[in-house]
This record gives C-alpha cells, sequence and structure tokens, in this order.
C-alpha cells in the first residue's frame, strides 16, 4: 500500500496528497499522522490537497478526524489548496468540514500559523 | 391508401418522370420570376435539378427521404446565407406545385389530377422541412451568442492586491449564476486572493435557486480558504430572500460595493487613513 | 469506442480504478470540470456502498445520449442485504455503516437522474446519470 510522506518544517508538519488513495491508504495517513504529532511535538498540520481531483465523504471526514485529533494535541489542522471544482462538489454533497481551517495555497497556509503564534507569543490587544 | 390512390399516385410518379425537361423548366422559370433579379439562375437551376431528381428518388422507394432533406437542409441555409427570407425559400420548393399542375392540365388525364392532392401535401412538407431547418439554424446561433453573451457579461475584476469582485448586472439564471461562480473561484485560485465581493447591485431579483448558487459560492469559497462578502442587496431581494425563508446564516453582507471593499480592506489588514491633504495611507500588518 | 464499460467492485482498489474509468468517459462525453468532478465524487461513494454494504458487486459505465446532449450513465448493482427502509436510506446523516450517511443522499444532489431500486435480500440496484450542460 501507498504511504503518503509526512514532512516536517520547524514545529509544523506537512503533507501533500498527490496520489488518489485508497480508503486503507486515508485511514493509514490519518493515524500516521497522529502518531508524528505526538512524536514531533509539532504545533501545526498542513495538508496539500491542491493535487486531489475529487474529495468524497471518506476523505471529508479524514479531514475533519484529524483536524480535531490534532486539536486535542494542541495542534491547529490547515487543509490548502482546495480546486474549486472539488469545493463546489464538497458543498453540493453537503460536506461542510466544520472545524477545519481551509488557505488558498500553502503558503497562505504556513502564514496563519505564523500569525497564530505571533499572537501568542505577543498577545498584543486590538 | 386505397388502390384507387396507389394508382393515382403512381401516375404522378409517371407524369413527373417522363416530362422531367419540362416541368424543371416551368419550376425554375416561377421560381426565378419570384426571387426577381437576385438568383443566380445557373447555380440554382442545378441545385433544383438535384432536388427534383432526390424527390422522385423518394416518391418511388417510399419513406427514405434522407437524401432529399439534406439537400433542402442546404438549399434552406444558401438561401438564408444570401439574404433570402425562409418564406422566400418555401414559396421556392412550393412553385413547384405550380409547375406540376400545368403539366398536369396539360395531359387531361383525372388520375393524374386526383393525384396532385396528394403530391401537394407532399411538396407542402418538404417546404415546411425548409422552414424547420432555418428556424433550427436561427436557435443554434441565438444559444451560441448568448454563450458569448455570457462570458462577456460577467468579468471578474481585482480591486485590490488580494480583493476580487463580480458586479452582477441583469436577471440571473440558475446556469449563469453557475458559470459566474465557477469563474470566481478559480480567479481566486489564480490570483491567490483570499477576499472577494459578490456585487447584486444590477440585479433586479432573485429566486431560490439563485440565492441558493449565491450561498454555496460562499461555502465553497470558504473551504478553498477565502471569504466573500455580498453588497447592493436591494430591498426588494432582501424582501425576497427573508420571504422564501432562505438564510444566510453568517454571510457578510454589505449595502453597497464600498462598503463591502472597506470590510474587505480591514480584514486583510490593510488600513486607510485619510489625512489633511487627502492622501490615503496605506499600511498593511502582515509582513 | 467502446460505449459500455463493466467493471467488478470487490476490493478498495477497485473503488479507485472506478473513479478512474468514470472519469475517463466523463471527460469523453463533454462534461464540464466540475461536472466531472461531481460525476466521479457520486461514482466514488456508491462504488463504496456496493462495497461496505454488500460486500461487493459491479457497475456499469455507459456513453448515453438523447440526440441533443450526451451524458454518463452509472449502474451499480449488487446482490447484497438490500435497503429495508429507502426513504430512510436517502435522508441526510442516517447510516448503519458508521460512516457520515452522505453516501446516497449526497450523490443524488451530485447527478442529474437518480434512482435507487432495493429489495431486502435481493440486492440493490443504483442508476445515476449526469448530462453534459
Amino acid at each position: 500500500m501507498e504511504r503518503v510522506p509526512i514532512l516536517k518544517l520547524g514545529d509544523v508538519l506537512i503533507v501533500s496528497i498527490q496520489i488518489d488513495l485508497q480508503d486503507q491508504g486515508v485511514l493509514a495517513l490519518q493515524e500516521d499522522l497522529a502518531d508524528a504529532v505526538v512524536e514531533s511535538g509539532a504545533r501545526g498540520v498542513i495538508i496539500d490537497i491542491s493535487a486531489v481531483e475529487i474529495v468524497d465523504s471518506f476523505i471529508g471526514r479524514m479531514l475533519a478526524t484529524i483536524a480535531s485529533i490534532s486539536r486535542v494535541l494542541d495542534a491547529e489542522t490547515i487543509v490548502v489548496g482546495m480546486r474549486p471544482a472539488v469545493a463546489i462538489t464538497l458543498v453540493e454533497l453537503g460536506l461542510s468540514l466544520g472545524g477545519v481551517r481551509t488557505a488558498l495555497n500553502l503558503e497562505k497556509g504556513v502564514a496563519l500559523l505564523e500569525d497564530r503564534d505571533n499572537a501568542r507569543a505577543v498577545a498584543v490587544p486590538r | 391508401m386505397t388502390v384507387h390512390g396507389d394508382a393515382d399516385r403512381l401516375r404522378i410518379e409517371t407524369l413527373l418522370r417522363e416530362q422531367e425537361e419540362r416541368i424543371l423548366k416551368r419550376w425554375l422559370d416561377i421560381a426565378g420570376a419570384a426571387a426577381g433579379g437576385r438568383a443566380d439562375h445557373g447555380v440554382l437551376g442545378g441545385r433544383m435539378r438535384e432536388i427534383y431528381q432526390a424527390m422522385l428518388r423518394s416518391l418511388s422507394e417510399g419513406d427514405d427521404s434522407t437524401d432529399l432533406r439534406g439537400l433542402l437542409a442546404e438549399l434552406s441555409r444558401i438561401q438564408a446565407r444570401e439574404g433570402f427570407t425562409p418564406s422566400d425559400t418555401a414559396v421556392l420548393v412550393l412553385s413547384v406545385k405550380e409547375a406540376v399542375y400545368e403539366t398536369i392540365e396539360a395531359s387531361e388525364e383525372t388520375a393524374a389530377l386526383r393525384g396532385y392532392i396528394w403530391f401537394s401535401k407532399f411538396v407542402d412538407d418538404l417546404a415546411l422541412y425548409t422552414f424547420e431547418t432555418y428556424v433550427t439554424a436561427r436557435e443554434k446561433i441565438i444559444t451560441d451568442q448568448s454563450e458569448q453573451l455570457l462570458e462577456l457579461s460577467t468579468p471578474v475584476v481585482k480591486l485590490w492586491e488580494g480583493i476580487l469582485a463580480v458586479p452582477l448586472v441583469g436577471t440571473l439564471d440558475s446556469a449563469r449564476t453557475q458559470v459566474v461562480m465557477e469563474k470566481l473561484l478559480q480567479a481566486l485560485v489564480e490570483t491567490g486572493s483570499e477576499h472577494a465581493v459578490i456585487d447584486i447591485t444590477g440585479v433586479p431579483a432573485v429566486d431560490t435557486q439563485v440565492a441558493q448558487h449565491l450561498l454555496k459560492t460562499v461555502a465553497a469559497a470558504r473551504l478553498m480558504g477565502a471569504e466573500c462578502v455580498v453588497s447592493g442587496i436591494r430591498p426588494q431581494i432582501a424582501h425576497t430572500i427573508v420571504t422564501l425563508g432562505i438564510e444566510f446564516g453568517d454571510i457578510v453582507t454589505k449595502s453597497s460595493l464600498s462598503d463591502a471593499l472597506a470590510h474587505a480592506l480591514r480584514q486583510s489588514g490593510v488600513q486607510l487613513t485619510q489625512g489633511a491633504s487627502k492622501r490615503v495611507v496605506v499600511a498593511t500588518e502582515r509582513a | 469506442m467502446t460505449d459500455a464499460i463493466e467493471l467488478p467492485i470487490a476490493a478498495n482498489s477497485d473503488v479507485v480504478l472506478v473513479r478512474q474509468r468514470v472519469r475517463t468517459s466523463a471527460q469523453q462525453v463533454g462534461l464540464s470540470l466540475v461536472d466531472q468532478t461531481k460525476v466521479v465524487t457520486a461514482a466514488s461513494e456508491l462504488a463504496r456502498n456496493t462495497l461496505v454494504y454488500a460486500g461487493g458487486g459491479r457497475v456499469r459505465i455507459e456513453v448515453v445520449g438523447n440526440g441533443a446532449r450526451g451524458g454518463l450513465r452509472l449502474t451499480f448493482a449488487d446482490e447484497g442485504p438490500g435497503i429495508p427502509d429507502l426513504e430512510l436510506a436517502l435522508t441526510d446523516g442516517w447510516t448503519t455503516g458508521g460512516g457520515l450517511g452522505l453516501g446516497l443522499s449526497g450523490s443524488r444532489r451530485l447527478v442529474d437522474e437518480f434512482d435507487l431500486d432495493s429489495e431486502p435480500g435481493k440486492g440493490t440496484r443504483v442508476t445515476v446519470v449526469k448530462w453534459a450542460r
């Protein structure tokens, strides 16, 4: 079974899904990520789905579950690069991915995490 | 058809075949006179001969009139291109009846005369067919043009770095809304914009479907990591939305495009300060 | 060019294969990118349903046309336990398989025509059609 590699950049884990995953592959990724968050003590997880052609309810659920798990482990999950056609289809399907933060691309996803970290460190009231 | 009718029909067929040259010549004369000086007789004559022969084949072979219909469709197209009205084309086809009638009259055969009624119906159908072809061709042109118009009438414009807008003008139907929304979402990705303003100031009314499409677009944009603001909702539309019981939920709405822009700017961390010299100072929070 | 393909759905890898074949056929009939994505997603949901609830089955992918426009028809058939209450099965959020309960109801929203035929103990047949716009 093909496994999706998990990259570590500072205290952020980055996953880029590049292949059409089987359901077991999706579940394996979910477990691998939870393990990796605990092991590395990462503060953020970025899942890049810019190469993913469809997101069905199974993958949708995986994304929501990863977000919930990492929140419990004090890490924030950001899903980046969802294609317009995929987003339209997900809305039609009835999946809103509540609780999952999103960004247009990897760069903006990283910026979103940095913003949050800065806010934590400085905590300047506005 | 009765046996008697069949015999009449056969008589007409024979007559059409025997008198081919004579009928064709008359047909061309009559049609040419009706068209005035506008038709090229040589070319038209050739085309009419083809149609006449296809007509004979169709009569003797029974139902298979594919050839004939093909020729008529072509005639209809060419005539339309040369500026003839569909009536001109129909009259051209119908005038074969006059030519045939004269020939029958000269032959003084009652059987052929009875068969003429049947032949007349046959020709009427052909004339109607040219008309239909004309209408179908027109409809195709209209569909093509409305598609082109759709492309033209729905621009996605950039208001600021990272802020896009779609000013919607005119009646929104489901298909058009869908096209616009797909275009907007695509533009968000291409430009890396995190904010979009959907301005419906120029939209006189919305129905449930259109409102649903707007809502779905906002939801889809969120999934992609961008926020949409809907601006320019007229009082009537607000009324419709409430009456239809459509939930706008937590979607940000602003009364004017400028309010929406100000909101989007604030959200993206841009501060606008109006100084004494009316200079606009821009400061971005995020490095 | 064949107009109909039949594929078995017996393992998880078959679900992926179904997605890929549906995508190819959807492109063939000229569906827009969004419509392609919708029909492939629906196929993925329905193929997984066939696998999870009936232990497997097969799908027929057909290119259809009604003169003016082309379309894609997918027929998922299995000889599984069937669905006792069709109305309930098409309700959002209702599930017996531990999923999100969006497979049937959600895929119905993704296609133009949806037909569900099931008899308890005999099996289930789901037919969907997506027309090119």
